[in-house]
């Protein structure tokens, strides 16, 4: 019989906690797929953060580092400096790399660190029960904006992908989503462009991924899907933000 | 033998340099020596001070309070330290910036005139010179070749022009101590 | 072998360097700022990596990841630094990530100053971070010493997997001593297995983790480290005694106030006055056997205990080895200000006559 579809090597044989809906699986696969299609399984050494990816080191069936709650980038700055031949990418959620984090992934986009970032926005704290995120939207209900977020109380939501790709050091910045398949399509080319770009060692390179999650939206699956399209694209507009072209 | 010097002056004079000095030369000279730069209260009042002490033995504390000798470069650097130097202990006045005279009756003073002596040697960099001379003519703990072995040292290559300069000045320093 | 003239900070960083350092993570921080001036310097005439971190907390990131990739990794701070640090410190513990940490000690709390201080005593034998840890904390107490500490420092870290920290008052680090660069013997260690490399044909990926959600595997990795950490107990506990045999006044210090004690010491015993140093080297793990045991004898009546703290800290391990057998009188200073030779002669002094 012929094969038509095959797991990837790129991920272990361990089942997902993840919530049903929850984006993290297909984005994890797609980074997996990249890995793998690139010969980089041998090679690439992935950090995992703090929060609802915290076990992707138990996915990823590369050498992983577990880090510190937001500090990714500095592990994955003393990872690749050291081994800068090598692959290494960090994979962070909002509250990780957008609100604890900030200042470590700021000054990786700033000194040009040749690893990748994977942010995954899924406006809120999933692992800890559905708080607000920086990412959260106007008017969106967590269980510590329970009124609703408010500019006056907790600012705007923050670009990361628009702010990082103010740095000089940060070469690619683009946002995708993967609600269906052209956009899982386009994630992924996103995602081994970005790595393509930290192989050629262009400097540093940033994929944020809109994401759903649905057990804190208290939505279904396909609820949750139709709220990102219709709430967080006009917000967090996909595309490519930043891209520096290659100095020769 | 053990030398615990004090020597303090404003910031840029020099005094740090002299305490590399001492420490270099007892070193060539096989003895046991620690160079601590100020610490504590001592920081105040518009001094840099460092601590060096030369001795035959290994160094217990790198840091005292009542020197054997002190080397003072202004007068706030005599002003807070005169007190502390040990009873029949040498305080050494850099006197063109000094003009106070050491108070104590049980210390011996001996006034330096090192930016005048700096000058008429051709440069007024040369000061710390003059004053390690009249150091190691006064203590005789260190022998005045391997002063002028380590300024040979020191100079070594294309600043060597410098070395019949720093040596005049050393000499001239030594001149100063009857 | 020849003498040579070096500033504390500047032999720590040469000093890592000899040790086969490969990389370095820092923030500058006085009174330490000339180690990664230092390393800045010199680490990329090697090929090795040197990073001016955006902070502290950056720094023992970068550190975890170096580290973790199976390099041997280095930072140095000062203690409102190491406070920042200590999240890392704690990570690097959980996963056994192997590293060498120096700590040039400044008075606090807070900003404090800059000045020497001995207050980080607590923070760096007990843990600042959080969970069951130990760090192997080394504290020489001269140039030489520190040196050889550094070089030492990286082959306790690989061998037993645990940070190791080089802790000194800001006065060894910002004075000048001769030293020689011994030849040293490095320790036979296992290469490092696991470490996440890349896997390179490898069949199992490599993770380096400090999460152990499952409430019996944490009890299972705890015990585990706490087996680890009897382990350094029982093997690397150092320390120093002079003068101890027939000493009525043992004065405990380490760092800048042993020697000061040790001048004191000499004084004292100029006087007839009997007295003897104790000078733990390893803070972490405590000698405490060893005091205990000298504590023992008949002829100690006082222990006197000498810190650049103001409340004392080492004491407190002092108190848990001399087990309420004999007094302890506190001598101690905070903010840079060091207890004098004088100071040290005239409390031993009354303290022997109080129990006399």
């Amino acid at each position: 019989m012929a094969v038509v579809y095959e797991k990837t090597k790129g991920l272990t044989d361990v089942e997902l906690h993840y919530c049903p809906g929850c984006n993290h699986g297909i984005i994890q696969k797609l980074v997996a797929e990249v890995l793998e299609e690139m010969g980089m399984l041998d090679t690439a050494i992935a950090v995992c953060p703090v929060g609802c990816s915290v076990f992707a080191y138990k996915y990823f069936s590369v050498d992983t580092l577990q880090a510190a709650h937001g500090r990714a980038p500095a592990v994955a700055t003393g990872i690749k400096r050291c081994r800068p031949t090598q692959p290494v990418f960090t994979y962070q959620g909002d509250g990780d790399l957008a609100s604890i984090g900030t200042g470590e992934i700021v000054h990786a986009a700033m000194r040009g660190e040749k690893f990748t970032t994977i942010f995954i926005n899924n406006a809120i704290y999933g692992m800890t029960g559905g708080q607000m995120a920086p990412t959260t939207l106007i008017g969106q209900k967590t269980t510590t904006s329970q009124g609703g977020r408010t500019a006056e109380q907790a600012g705007m939501p923050i670009r990361m992908a628009e702010m990082l790709a103010t740095l000089d050091g940060c070469v690619y910045a683009e946002r995708v989503c993967v609600a269906d398949i052209p956009n899982i399509n386009k994630a992924k080319r996103a995602i081994k462009k970005a790595f393509e770009k930290q192989m050629n060692n262009e400097g540093f390179t940033f994929i944020e991924v809109l994401s759903t999650c649905p057990t804190n939206w208290g939505m279904t699956p396909i609820q949750a899907v139709q709220w990102m399209k219709d709430n967080m694209i006009p917000y967090y507009p996909l595309g490519v933000i930043k891209e520096k072209a290659m100095e020769v | 033998m053990k030398k615990e010097i004090i020597i303090s002056g404003f910031g840029g004079q020099g005094g740090l340099a002299i305490g590399k000095n001492l420490v270099e030369a007892g070193m060539a000279e096989g003895l046991f020596v620690t160079w601590a730069p100020s610490y504590g209260p001592e920081m105040r009042g518009g001094t840099a001070n460092c601590s060096v002490v030369l001795s035959d033995k290994p160094v217990g504390s790198p840091v005292f309070n009542h020197p054997t000798e002190l080397i003072a470069l202004n007068e706030p650097s005599l002003e807070k330290f005169e007190a502390g130097v040990l009873p029949g202990g040498v305080v050494f006045i850099n006197s063109d910036v000094v003009t106070d005279k050491v108070s104590r009756e049980d210390l011996k003073a001996i006034y330096v005139p090192c930016s005048k002596i700096a000058e008429e040697v051709g440069n007024p960099k040369v000061g710390n010179m003059v004053m390690l001379g009249a150091y190691v003519a006064q203590t005789k703990v260190l022998k005045p070749e391997t002063i002028e072995h380590m300024i040979e040292e020191m100079f070594a290559g294309p600043k060597a022009k410098f070395i019949p300069l720093n040596i005049e000045a050393f000499r001239r320093g030594m001149a100063c101590v009857e | 072998m020849e003498k040579e003239l070096w500033k504390g900070n500047e032999a720590i960083a040469e000093a890592a360097l000899r040790a086969g350092c490969d990389c370095y993570f820092g923030y500058p921080i006085t009174p330490q700022s000339e180690v990664p001036e230092y390393m800045s310097a010199h680490m990329p005439k090697y090929g090795k990596v040197f990073v001016q971190a955006e902070s502290e907390l950056a720094a023992i990131n970068m550190v975890y990841g170096a580290g973790g990739a199976g390099l041997r990794a280095m930072t140095s701070s000062s203690s409102p630094g190491i406070s920042l640090q200590q999240e890392g410190i704690t990570y690097l513990a959980g996963a056994e990530v192997p590293c060498v940490i120096v700590n040039c000690m400044r008075g606090g709390p807070g900003l404090g100053t800059i000045q020497p201080g001995q207050s980080d005593y607590y923070q760096c034998t007990r843990g600042g971070g959080n969970g069951d840890y130990r760090t192997l904390v080394l504290a020489p107490s001269n140039i030489q010493e520190t040196v050889d500490c550094i070089q030492e420092a990286f082959d306790i870290a690989d061998q037993y997997r645990n940070p190791v920290m080089v802790v000194m008052d800001g006065l060894i680090g910002q004075m000048m001593e001769p030293i020689e660069w011994k030849p040293y013997k490095k320790r036979e260690l296992a290469p490092k297995d696991w470490a996440a490399t890349g896997r390179y044909g490898r069949e199992e990926h490599n993770i380096i983790n400090s999460l152990y959600i499952d409430p019996e595997l944490c009890d299972v990795h705890n015990k585990h480290l706490a087996e680890k950490y009897a382990l350094i107990e029982k093997n690397e506990v150092r320390w120093e005694c002079i003068d101890c045999d027939d000493a009525e006044v043992i004065i405990t210090a380490y760092g800048t106030p042993a020697r000061i004690a040790l001048t004191a010491l000499e004084n004292l015993r100029a006087q007839g006055i009997k007295v003897g140093l104790f000078r733990p080297i390893t803070l972490w793990p405590f000698p405490e056997k060893a005091l205990h045991d000298l504590v023992g004898n008949d002829n100690v009546k006082v222990i006197l205990d000498v810190e650049l703290s103001s409340t004392g800290q080492m004491i407190d391990d002092i108190r848990l080895a001399v087990e309420g057998r004999k007094p302890i009188r506190y001598l101690g200073h905070a903010g840079g200000v060091m207890p004098t030779v004088e100071e040290i002669c005239e409390t031993a002094i009354n303290a022997l006559k109080e129990v006399k």
